[in-house]
């Protein structure tokens, strides 16, 4: 019973680092580049929703604010593509490394000056209650969270297999050359790209804010979501999310198990642990092309 | 004839510092097979990329139909019927070859039209009917030059820009591809430009013929002519002549320097 509830909660964490792990993964795999400041797109989507919903803000209705959270984060991802990143186009990768990293910063610091940096919790319906299964006792937004999490993959899914836009962001993210040649604006689905992952992080925020308080500081997260992201294979959408809950099902079990502070190193651990046996991650998509 | 389908004017293009492209001017009238041959370094594929927008020239002018196209961005191109089919084929690997096919098509909004075309590119190449379920990086050198091939007319392109066909190929896949490319310009009416380094099946092909070197057109004319000149012969058809003198071949001179 204990096993259950352990792994349900784990589960939870584990699609919320899964979510931010595959924003991580639509951006590499289009660009070649790594949003350092995934996590933080996150958080920020967290702290907008909670901005539009809770009643000592804008106060709108939950199902309301939510999509419409999404959306702005959507918005801003496109922007900052729109009218940064492509500009350091033909840059190193270090450049855009350092600058998502800088604007990891300059987000937690903008979130602290407007929502201020104590604690807050999110006033989410999805937060409300407990499920009792016989002496099981499961957090109503956990399981919440998993069922939004199936939901959303199963979206992305579809999107890539049926859209001919999904179609295109697979193609110019395989193969960037060949995209051009067919007529494919590469830039504007990068830019599209940004913004889905500005959405896809959204969505890990809401969910991760029902599931307790959120401060400016829990963009930090998306270190563990890095290491989800490669332990998956760096590459692999399907690898990222398993990867997440790979990290997310260790972590309680490990604080269980295992002695006090032993938790915090386990996803660490284990990314040391797949980089040596598995190099390119448990679910990496290499192919050696032909000539 | 009218204005030419591709009117290429004195056209100069860099890489960084390095002049790749120094003043070419060549023709494509419509309907026709306009091959450029040369040797690794001519320019020949920068000649192609910078007619399909993947560069900017640094002066001169591509007119295509009579308007000025060059430096415009790669899809604009694509959209006004002008398809690069790129050196090394450079499918989409973890995509099925109807996936590629449907990418080829991705500026089209005719749906009718494309499936029509779709089954006109499995009439040429019926390996890609068996395989289009397939993973296009499991296929073979071969197949997955008659899917580059394949994905570039699924465009109906008014010009088809190919970049070494031959490249990696068997001698027999070879024949097997410029025979499909001939079908498709008498019973499809593509016209064609073909960069190639194989002289003689692409001169086989081809009705106008222009040799590039180190950036520049040295030579220009029909096909037939061009498969006559003893230039040709000797350093693009690796003819041995046997001169009185046992001349060898590396000393002799190449009439354009």
């Amino acid at each position: 019973m204990e096993f259950l509830q352990l792994l349900v909660s784990g589960l939870a964490n584990g699609c919320v680092y899964g979510l931010i792990a595959l924003g991580f993964v639509l951006i590499y795999k289009a660009t070649e580049a790594v949003n350092f400041a995934q996590g933080d797109f996150m958080m920020l989507g967290a702290f907008v929703t909670l901005g539009l919903t809770n009643a000592e803000h804008m106060h709108l209705p939950f199902w309301l604010a939510a999509p419409l959270a999404i959306m702005i984060m959507a918005v801003l991802g496109y922007l900052l593509d729109f009218f940064v990143l492509r500009h350091l186009f033909g840059q190193s990768q270090t450049a855009v490394v350092i600058l998502t990293i800088a604007l990891g910063f300059v987000i937690r610091f903008v979130a602290g000056v407007i929502w201020g940096h104590e604690p807050q919790t999110l006033e989410s319906p999805l937060a409300i209650g407990d499920i009792h299964l016989g002496s099981v006792v499961l957090g109503m937004a956990d399981v919440a969270v998993i069922v939004v999490t199936v939901l959303m993959t199963l979206f992305l899914y579809q999107f890539f297999q049926r859209t001919k836009l999904g179609l295109a962001m697979q193609a110019a993210s395989q193969n960037q050359m060949a995209a051009y040649y067919m007529g494919i604006p590469v830039k504007r689905v990068q830019g599209l790209i940004w913004g889905l992952s500005g959405a896809t992080a959204a969505v890990a925020g809401i969910l991760f804010a029902s599931k307790g308080a959120i401060d400016p500081n829990a963009g930090l997260l998306g270190i563990k979501a890095f290491a989800a992201a490669v332990i998956g294979g760096f590459g692999s959408l399907p690898g990222a999310l398993a990867g997440g809950l790979i990290i997310g099902v260790i972590e309680p079990f490990a604080s269980r198990y295992f002695p006090a502070g032993y938790s915090q190193i386990a996803p660490y651990a284990l990314l040391l642990i797949v980089l040596v046996v598995r190099p390119h991650g448990l679910f990496s998509q290499v192919r050696i092309k032909k000539v | 004839m009218g204005e030419p389908l591709l009117d290429i004017r004195n056209l100069e293009s860099f890489y960084g510092p390095i002049m790749a492209i120094r003043g070419v001017s060549l023709k494509v009238e419509k309907g026709q097979i306009v091959t450029v041959l040369g040797a690794n370094g001519a320019g020949k594929s920068t000649l192609l990329r910078t007619i399909s927008g993947i560069m900017d020239p640094e002066k001169g002018q591509v007119l295509f139909n009579g308007r000025e196209i060059q430096g415009q961005e790669p899809h604009k191109i694509v959209q006004q019927g002008i398809v690069h089919v790129p050196e090394g084929r450079e499918v989409f690997p973890l995509l099925t070859v109807d996936e590629n096919l449907t990418l080829g098509a991705y500026t089209r909004s005719d749906k009718v039209g494309v499936q029509r075309d779709r089954e006109m590119v499995f009439e040429y190449f019926p390996i890609l009917a068996e395989r289009r379920g397939q993973e296009a990086g499991t296929l073979s050198g071969g197949q997955q030059q008659m899917l580059a091939i394949g994905r570039g007319l699924m465009l109906r392109p008014e010009l088809m820009l190919l970049d070494e066909p031959s490249l990696g190929l068997s001698p027999l896949l070879v024949q097997e591809i410029f025979a499909i490319l001939r079908r498709l310009n008498t019973q499809e009416h593509v016209t064609m430009m073909l960069v190639e380094q194989n002289a003689h099946i692409a001169l086989d092909l081809a009705d106008i013929g222009y040799v590039m070197e180190i950036g520049r057109i040295v030579m220009d004319g029909s096909a037939e002519r061009l498969m006559q000149s003893e230039d040709i012969k000797s350093f693009y058809l690796g003819h041995q002549e046997t001169s009185q003198r046992g001349e060898r071949r590396w000393k002799r001179k190449k009439t354009w320097r």
